[in-house]
């Protein structure tokens, strides 16, 4: 197995080193490249799960009423394979939770994060390695969770991967099930932070001060602090629901409910709104949490295929860490409809007129950075390129849901499905592409197959806009969103219906278009083009003072000492176009 | 597992800091804004209610909690005596205040179950009303910290205590971040006194 | 951390500690002593409050070191106290939103 060299051990003793049974390298591993692989293969199991799940969702919407293929006399046959409206509720609240929670986050923060930090950092490891290793199984037991839901009577959570209450308080037995993964998961990524910000703060080499920290460390340093300080949270209120749901507690129950026809019998004096805030306060920072590591791979796969420094590194260093600090005082934007005065209103709309700036600042610095740049366009460079009008669309769409009159028209419509998504899915998900064809020569010491990526790149771009731009045309329609038959019984939505067989065929093409994909990582591993151990002529630490993969044990030979900052590309009078991070003068 | 991470005892020279102690901090941060949650939680459903009893109409008992309080505080000095017996390296001594902060402990949850063993005589449980619905869950949670602080000290005081032997100062670092941990819980029920059974 | 070196300096700290346990159980017994007068529900609250904020600050700087902490620790739970104060903001905006509104 490439991933892991094993046979390479630093030439110098260090006293006694017991090494681990297969037990302890491969399953309770607590080196971070490991864990790293770890978090990076469930990660990918867990999107391309979610991912199928929307692609049982858009077959109910484009033809609703019509019994699914191959699957539906499976699950459905008293239905006569047609999908129930409460299946697809599962779907999507179980498409949603998965997709942020086990997908993007683990894959970004997890996978990515761990591996590249202690390395970028010239360190051995991760400040507390039992600790990271704790982080994945608690992680990989909330996943379980989560998806044991989907065996549980009455089916998995069904209230949106937002939980409002006082639906999910009533929901069936699944919404438990959520609740306990989520306890997991939450727990796992405040020990997971909590490691990320010492490791940055403790584990620098020396002369690694933080203004030569490469920018994707500054990403996760940003999201590490988001993670710690916003997600206990929603632990708070998902303690609340569970006591809501198992000991009949009314924290978020109101008095006199009456559910089809029946008071409930609970105390009440609850509020569902306490819900919604909890939520939010999390929820917003998290959101920035998904694009901020995305960022970072980005800002890195640019400076090293255009031969340039980053341009704007201080300021995107700044914008970033202004982001972070003010993604926790907008969350209301999203509760704009719950009946709130102005005054509260203005407030957050304010804030969040004032958040859109960073990130203007930091996709305006990126654009800047192509300019007079030597071009390579890889298939890394590709998702990049591609990734910056993806993330302005995304971000662009944000601004009228950002701001209440706006959004009384938007709120809870395909508008808002189509904004998240251009942001996350040919944003995030891009840059995790850009990042794993990047990286892939890192941990192998191969590359990918530059065809199969163009393959990959150039179909996944054209479809993955074929399903989301509709979304807009459809939302400013009025059709909203968490409909089973995507709109077909409203007459407003009529006009727009069209779009959705063409949507859902965007989507099922999306899902061939990641053939090449899975294919190219997998045949790679053992049969991909054999590289040295950096490739891609790049400057960062990573790169540059270890072998590819890295070191089994430490990681380096010696520690680097840091002489320069991240991007001396094409430094004057160099010899060549990139000189290490490490390296004293220029030769 | 034995790689050599920098700065695990000896504290880095910029920072000041050893990497456990920060790590703990930001650990009790998150902590903060957890307890946080439910403090504002409790606070969203008072001021939202038509009416709230007070803690001693509803038969919470204010002399047990007083006493708990002690306890807790009590186990607070035991625990930072332990860490400063270490320091003035006397093993003994440690033992002993160790031991003391694990029994306070034992007291503390012996009377908070007392405490819940009458309030469900009386049928009060979390369903009754959302006066015991916050208290329940916030003194539980607190309680399961307690939990999870006498887990860590009881290994400290026994097979933990074995690294004395082999690094006496990597030693004495985890009991000073286990005491800042043990001390945080200290500080969230010197704040959930008052407001659930006094206010 | 050079307050805690040597031997000295401890058995001076000792001394704080066993100082601030006291302190720790006058104001206890006088919060709950505090809690049978009669006065108006806020200005309960703030006493009430305030009492255990001075416990806490006497717990934090002097058992948890906080008095000769590094920096770094006081920016971060600086940042946290800005937060936690934005959490216990939510009820307080979202009744007074509430009234305004009536």
């Amino acid at each position: 197995m490439a991933l892991v060299d094993e046979h390479a051990h630093p030439k110098h003793g260090h006293g006694e080193h017991h090494e681990p049974g297969f037990i302890g390298k491969y399953i309770f591993s607590q080196d971070h490249k490991w864990i790293g692989i770890q978090y990076g293969f469930t990660s990918l199991v867990f999107l391309l799960f979610g991912f199928t799940l929307m692609m049982m969702m858009r077959w109910a919407l484009a033809y609703p009423g019509k019994p699914l293929p191959l699957l539906g006399m499976m699950l459905f046959k008293d239905m006569g394979g047609v999908m129930p409206p409460e299946f697809y509720n599962q779907l999507g609240a179980m498409h949603g939770t998965i997709m942020v929670f086990l997908g993007i986050v683990p894959l970004a923060v997890g996978a990515f994060g761990n591996y590249l930090v202690p390395l970028m950092i010239g360190a051995p490891d991760m400040a507390f390695p039992k600790l990271n290793m704790s982080s994945y199984w608690l992680y990989f037991c909330g996943g379980v969770a989560m998806l044991s839901s989907f065996f549980m009577p009455g089916g998995a959570a069904q209230s949106g991967w937002t939980s409002y209450p006082p639906l999910s308080d009533i929901a069936p037995s699944g919404q438990t099930m959520w609740l306990v993964g989520m306890l997991f998961l939450i727990f796992s990524s405040l020990l997971g932070s909590a490691n990320f910000i010492v490791t940055i703060v403790q584990l620098r080499a020396p002369g690694l001060t933080w203004m030569r920290l490469p920018f994707f460390v500054w990403a996760q340093f940003v999201t590490s602090f988001l993670l710690l300080l916003a997600f206990p949270a929603l632990q708070a209120a998902g303690m609340l629901q569970l006591m809501d749901r198992v000991a009949h507690t009314s924290f978020f129950l109101p008095s006199g409910l009456v559910i089809s026809g029946q008071p409930l019998a609970v105390s009440g004096g609850g509020s569902p709104l306490l819900w919604q805030h909890l939520f939010w306060f999390l929820a917003h920072p998290e959101v920035y949490v998904l694009i901020l590591p995305a960022f970072g791979i980005i800002g890195e796969v640019i400076a090293n295929n255009t031969r340039k420094p980053l341009w704007g590194y201080k300021s995107m260093v700044y914008a970033i860490t202004f982001l972070g600090f003010m993604s926790f005082v907008v969350w209301a934007h999203h509760m704009f409809m719950t009946g709130m005065g102005t005054v509260m209103s203005t407030f957050f709309q304010t804030t969040t007129m004032i958040i859109s700036i960073p990130s203007v600042i930091v996709l305006t610095a990126m654009l800047i950075s192509l300019w007079g740049g030597s071009i390579r366009f890889n298939t890394p460079m590709l998702f990049a390129l591609a990734f910056l009008p993806m993330f302005a669309i995304g971000g662009l769409t944000g601004l009228p849901l950002g701001l209440a009159p706006t959004d009384i028209h938007l709120h809870d419509t395909y508008y808002v499905i189509g904004h998240f998504h251009y942001v996350v899915a040919p944003g995030t998900i891009f840059a995790m592409f850009a990042g794993i064809y990047f990286w892939f020569p890192k941990l192998t010491g191969r590359k990918m197959s530059e065809a199969l990526g163009k393959l990959h790149f150039w179909p996944s771009l054209i479809a993955i806009n074929c399903v989301f731009m509709p979304m807009f045309i459809q939302g400013l329609a009025g059709v909203s969103r968490r409909l089973y038959d995507g709109g077909a019984s409203y007459s407003h939505a009529q006009g727009v219906l069209k779009w959705n067989v063409f949507m859902s065929m965007g989507a099922w093409t999306l899902a061939v278009a990641q053939i090449p994909f899975i294919f190219n990582l997998f045949w790679s591993i053992w049969k991909g083009q054999k590289v040295n151990s950096n490739p891609w002529e790049a400057t960062t630490l990573e790169w540059v003072a270890t072998t590819s993969p890295p070191l089994a044990h430490g990681n380096f030979e010696t520690i680097p000492e840091v002489h320069r900052g991240p991007y001396d590309y094409s430094l004057p009078g160099a010899s060549r176009d990139f000189v290490p991070q490490h390296q004293l003068q220029e030769a | 597992m034995d790689l050599q991470i920098p700065y695990n005892t000896e504290p880095r020279p910029d920072t000041g800091l050893y990497n456990a102690k920060l790590g703990i901090w930001l650990f009790l941060a998150s902590e903060v804004m957890l307890f946080g949650a439910l403090f504002s939680s409790y606070v969203l459903l008072r001021t939202g209610a038509p009416s709230w009893p007070l803690g001693r109409e509803e038969g919470l008992s204010v002399p047990l909690a007083t006493l708990n309080t002690m306890v807790l505080i009590a186990s607070s000095v035991t625990m930072v005596l332990a860490w400063a017996s270490l320091k003035m390296n006397d093993f003994a001594k440690y033992r002993r205040y160790m031991g003391l902060t694990f029994l306070a402990g034992v007291g503390f949850l012996c009377i908070k179950a007392y405490e819940y063993y009458t309030k469900f005589e009386h049928h009060h449980f979390p369903s009754t009303n959302t006066f015991f619905a916050v208290y329940f869950t916030l003194t539980g949670l607190h309680g399961l910290h307690v939990i999870g602080g006498m887990v860590v000290n009881g290994y400290f005081w026994g097979p933990g205590a074995k690294m004395w032997k082999t690094d006496p100062e990597r030693f004495t670092n985890r009991i000073e971040v286990a005491g800042l941990y043990w001390h945080f819980v200290d500080l969230v029920w010197i704040f959930l006194f008052p407001t659930l059974y006094l206010l | 951390m050079s307050a805690h070196n040597d031997a000295e300096s401890i058995r001076k700290e000792v001394k704080a500690y066993i100082t601030v346990f006291f302190s720790l159980a006058v104001l206890t017994v006088l919060t709950v002593a505090v809690s049978y007068f009669h006065m108006p529900v806020t200005m309960a609250i703030l006493v009430a409050l305030a009492i255990a904020a001075f416990k806490g600050t006497l717990v934090a700087s002097v058992f948890m070191h906080l008095r000769a902490e590094r920096k770094l620790i006081y920016w971060i739970l600086l940042l946290t106290v800005v937060f936690f104060f934005v959490l216990m903001a939510i009820p307080t905006i979202s009744q007074w939103d509430q009234r305004m509104l009536r």
